[in-house]
């Protein structure tokens, strides 16, 4: 998403050293309270470097891992400016402390948006290089030399005229009692040796062995194991009762009531399993009962028919539109979408009389403390949540509805209880990709050139409840980014209708986000008036991409590397798709097949990307790879429905997702590039559903304005 | 009913219905989380296990119906030549990205090459399919396979099988 609200970092960037508990140096930002006093400070702050005496060097790190290498790229900030190896440093999650651990731009603890390591990028490096000059000016004082004589290397400090060496541990309570440098200097680019490099990642050799902590691998002593099965139909509530068979299943200790759902605790997972199962629960369903699809998506139409209220403006559309030659207009289907991360959502929990402690892997960590307080009925302070490893986050984690959950059940229970949804409770209590539909006009002159260009949104404000500072005005900021794309339309008005889902139906962040729903329509849209123009789609795109240098590059890499013009054969097509979101800079190409019955592969994607400074080149690569895999498979397979308002879908037999033998080669080009880091998470998604759907028309002249693709449609249309 | 299980060569009593999964014996009861539960129904590859040598999924596989079969999961993959091989290249190549599908992935490989010392594409499709990645690391799952049947076959002694 965008970072259109700017939260300065100043607001937060007092950075503090102070001599450690125990001897030893810790370095981290003092965040000042809202009275604009600095807490108090005795007080820890949030540490993000600690030396103690031995040497270890401890660092916290504010964003957290979901696989995408925020654990590494955050210990390249550090050690790049702290002069140490990434091997020196001992890596902690940071605690839940949105005072502390905001994201800068977010205004609260979230790793998510592709932005943490745009988060990070200052205040990391200023931390390492703050710590670094505080322990060059102790030794330059014990040695009695100018600091600029003193050079940080690997842990010491050297002073090579008189070669004298003193290693960081033996200066740490020395460097804790300076005043804190204001305005250190931060590397430039040229002088990185670990920043810009692919360096191991560092969460990884866990990974292969077992041994990773998940937040479902938590096993707290004693710890019980909880089915759960909140009511199937969305906003319903439970209603009576009978537990006589489940009781008597071995292993089962407990039943717990909800007033949404029930939980049965048992002795381990199966036991609980098995007695969920043979708990006998009629549900009040409430005013959903009879929701489905068809009306979700009826009422998404009638609201492209509705007023909506204007997001962007730019030039004078109403007028231009008077002396357009003619219209390109066309209406796009977004369809509900679950995340299916891998690991199923989980939580434990263990809720004591005057305290509440959590084991989980969540996105959104202060966001989580909340709830948990508030379910608890505990004070935030009582609260703590230690954070793990997350099995995929995708947008799903980014919530905290199951550690709220999870607490209310454990309030039940003697002990730590973990409970575990099954893979049907994960898709069908999801907080949905909600239907997003667009409606495109542009205005052509006589010779098919666009003179305006008007798009209206439809789909749920996300953002009002989620991050209520990116819904203003009453448009939500992340549905309308990239809603016109990049292109230099002279005359611009994106409107936005919210539609919210039945109350109940919960509603979330998507990997992509707005991108996700706005490349795809205007790409396509794109495509289809490079057609109209008798142009090549890629020629098209640059044209109108002339004063986007960025842009044009990546695009004209791109088609280099598929070798877009060369012949394909019969059936097959090729699709071009740019993205300029997230703080990078987009292209991809997909091939693909389709068979006369319609089915389609694709076969292949290519995708440039420049994302500014790559922190770890090799981490890019492998965040755009994944990030189309999970495109694809949306594009081809992604469809959430509703019948009797119940989710219909439940695993991966009908969710389906790609697997090895569908998956398309994938070719990642990272430009290399000294601008500012920008987010890489999420545009490999977004923008390869237009590159499939272009490259369907390239291939069978038909164009998709819904998603999935659908190969009906498709059938005999070679 | 209590039943012996012998899990990465040590035996352990459990004491548990014997329609339980392996899956959930190994990681609530006995305490080995590398196993991860994904699906609950044969359908991820997640919790893939060996079982006296054979991949199966550890979610449908009752302890019944194990017997005194020797199970071997993730947290022993490092104890045969095969297993330290594709560790190797899993790290080479950066194949992880969350992690949660890596130990089905890994143990379904183990068993392939296991099998078959130089798998081909389609060989690697056929089994590896079985596995769900939602991060799409396929592509690299796919060469770090090759790349450590590769290094397999450089490294056992001629004739030796
Ligand atoms: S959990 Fe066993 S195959 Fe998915
Ligand atoms: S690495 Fe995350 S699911 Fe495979």
């Amino acid at each position: 998403m965008s970072d259109t609200p700017s939260h300065q970092l100043s607001r937060r960037s007092f950075l503090i050293s102070t001599a450690a508990a125990g001897g030893g140096l810790l370095i981290g930002f003092r965040v000042p309270s809202a009275g604009g006093q600095s807490m108090d400070p005795t007080l820890e702050p949030n540490a993000f470097v600690r030396i103690d005496r031995t040497g270890a060097i401890r660092v916290t790190l504010p964003y957290v891992e979901m696989g995408q290498g925020a654990y590494t790229a955050q210990a390249q900030l550090l050690a790049e400016e702290l002069e140490v190896e990434i091997g020196q440093l001992t890596l902690e999650h940071a605690p839940a402390n949105e005072a502390l651990y905001s994201h800068p731009v977010f205004g609260d603890q979230i790793t998510g948006g592709s932005a943490g390591l745009r988060g990070a990028w200052e205040p990391l490096r200023r931390a390492g290089a703050t710590t670094r000059v505080l322990l060059t000016q102790a030794a330059a004082r014990r040695w009695r030399v100018a600091p600029s004589t003193c050079t940080a290397e690997r842990g010491e400090i050297v002073h090579a005229r008189s070669g004298r060496r003193a290693r960081y541990a033996d200066l740490v309570d020395a460097a804790a009692r300076l005043p804190v440098p204001k305005n250190v200097a931060l590397k430039s680019p040229d002088q990185f040796r670990i920043v810009g490099k692919p360096v191991k990642r560092v969460d990884t050799p866990d990974k292969v062995n077992g041994k990773a902590r998940f937040g479902i691998d938590a096993l707290p002593t004693g710890v019980k194991f909880a089915a759960v099965a909140a009511c199937p139909v969305f906003g319903g509530q439970v209603g009576t009762i009978d537990d006589t068979a489940a009781k008597r299943i071995r292993g089962v200790r407990q039943i717990v009531r909800l007033e949404d759902a029930v939980a049965v605790i048992a002795d381990h997972t199966w036991a609980a399993r098995k007695g969920l199962a043979a708990l006998k629960v009629s549900w009040n369903e409430g005013a959903n009962a009879n929701v489905d699809t068809k009306a979700l998506i009826a009422e998404c139409d009638a609201a492209l028919d509705r007023p909506g209220v204007t997001a962007t403006t730019h030039g004078d559309v109403q007028a231009v539109e008077a002396q357009a030659a003619s219209f390109y207009e066309a209406q796009f289907r977004l369809p509900m979408l679950a995340h299916l991360a891998m690991e199923p959502i989980n939580c434990t929990a263990h809720v004591r009389k005057d305290s509440c402690e959590i084991w989980v892997g969540c996105q959104r960590l202060a966001l989580a403390r909340r709830m948990a307080a508030e379910a608890s009925g505990l004070p935030l302070e009582r609260i703590t949540i230690h954070n793990h490893l997350l099995g995929g986050g995708f947008g799903r984690r980014l919530e905290a509805d199951y550690v709220a959950q999870a607490v209310r059940i454990a309030r039940h229970v003697e002990g730590p209880v973990k409970v575990i949804w099954s893979r049907e409770e994960d898709v069908q209590h999801d907080y949905f990709r909600y239907h997003n539909h667009s409606r495109v006009r542009v205005g052509l002159d006589a010779n098919n050139a666009p003179i305006s260009f008007s798009h209206k949104i439809v789909g749920p404000a996300v953002m009002a409840r989620w991050l209520p500072v990116f819904f203003q005005n009453n448009v939500d900021l992340d549905i309308i980014s990239v809603s016109a794309g990049t292109y230099a339309w002279p005359n611009v008005h994106v409107e936005y209708v919210r539609v919210e889902p039945p109350t109940g139906l919960n509603v979330g962040n998507w990997r992509g986000v707005g991108a996700s729903r706005n490349a795809f329509v205007v790409e396509s849209a794109i495509d289809d008036l490079a057609k109209r123009a008798g142009k090549d789609p890629l020629s098209y795109r640059r044209e109108l991409l002339a004063k986007s240098p960025r842009l044009l590059n990546v695009i004209n890499k791109v088609a280099e590397l598929a070798q877009w013009g060369t012949p394909l054969g019969a059936g097959r097509g090729r699709g071009i798709s740019v993205l300029d979101d997230f703080g990078s800079y987009v292209a991809q190409v997909a091939e693909v097949t389709v068979s006369r019955s319609g089915q389609v592969r694709v076969d292949r994607v290519f995708c440039v990307v420049d994302c500014g400074l790559a922190v770890n080149p090799d981490i890019v690569k492998a965040q755009l790879e994944g990030g189309i895999v999970y495109g694809v498979s949306a594009a081809l397979h992604g469809k959430i429905t509703v019948a009797e308002g119940r989710i219909q879908q439940g695993n991966f037999d009908d969710c389906p997702v790609l697997r090895m033998h569908d998956t398309p080669r994938i070719e990642v080009h990272v430009v290399p590039s000294a601008e500012a880091p920008g987010g890489v998470g999420e545009p490999g998604t977004a923008a390869v559903f237009p590159a499939v759907t272009n490259a369907i028309f390239a291939a069978t002249g038909k164009r998709l304005f819904e998603l999935p693709i659908d190969p009906t449609q498709l059938r005999n249309s070679l | 009913m209590s039943q012996q299980l012998s899990i990465n060569g040590v035996t352990h009593t459990v004491d548990v219905d014997e329609d339980t999964p392996l899956l959930w014996v190994l990681r609530d009861v006995v305490g080995l989380t590398g196993t991860k539960f994904g699906c609950g129904i044969a359908l991820c590859g997640a919790c893939t296990v060996h079982i006296d040598g054979v991949p199966r999924r550890a979610c449908i596989t009752s302890v019944k119906s194990l017997g005194n079969a020797s199970i071997r999961t993730i947290e022993a993959l490092e104890t045969t030549p095969v297993g330290r091989s594709l560790q190797k290249a899993w790290l080479d190549l950066e194949v992880v990205q969350c992690g949660y599908c890596q130990s089905g992935q890994l143990m379904s490989a183990a068993a392939l090459l296991a099998g078959n010392a130089a798998p081909s594409d389609a060989d690697i499709d056929t089994v590896m399919s079985g596995n769900v990645c939602r991060c799409g690391t396929y592509g690299r799952i796919r060469a770090a396979i090759k790349q450590a049947a590769n290094e397999i076959q450089h490294t056992t002694p001629e004739g030796a099988q």
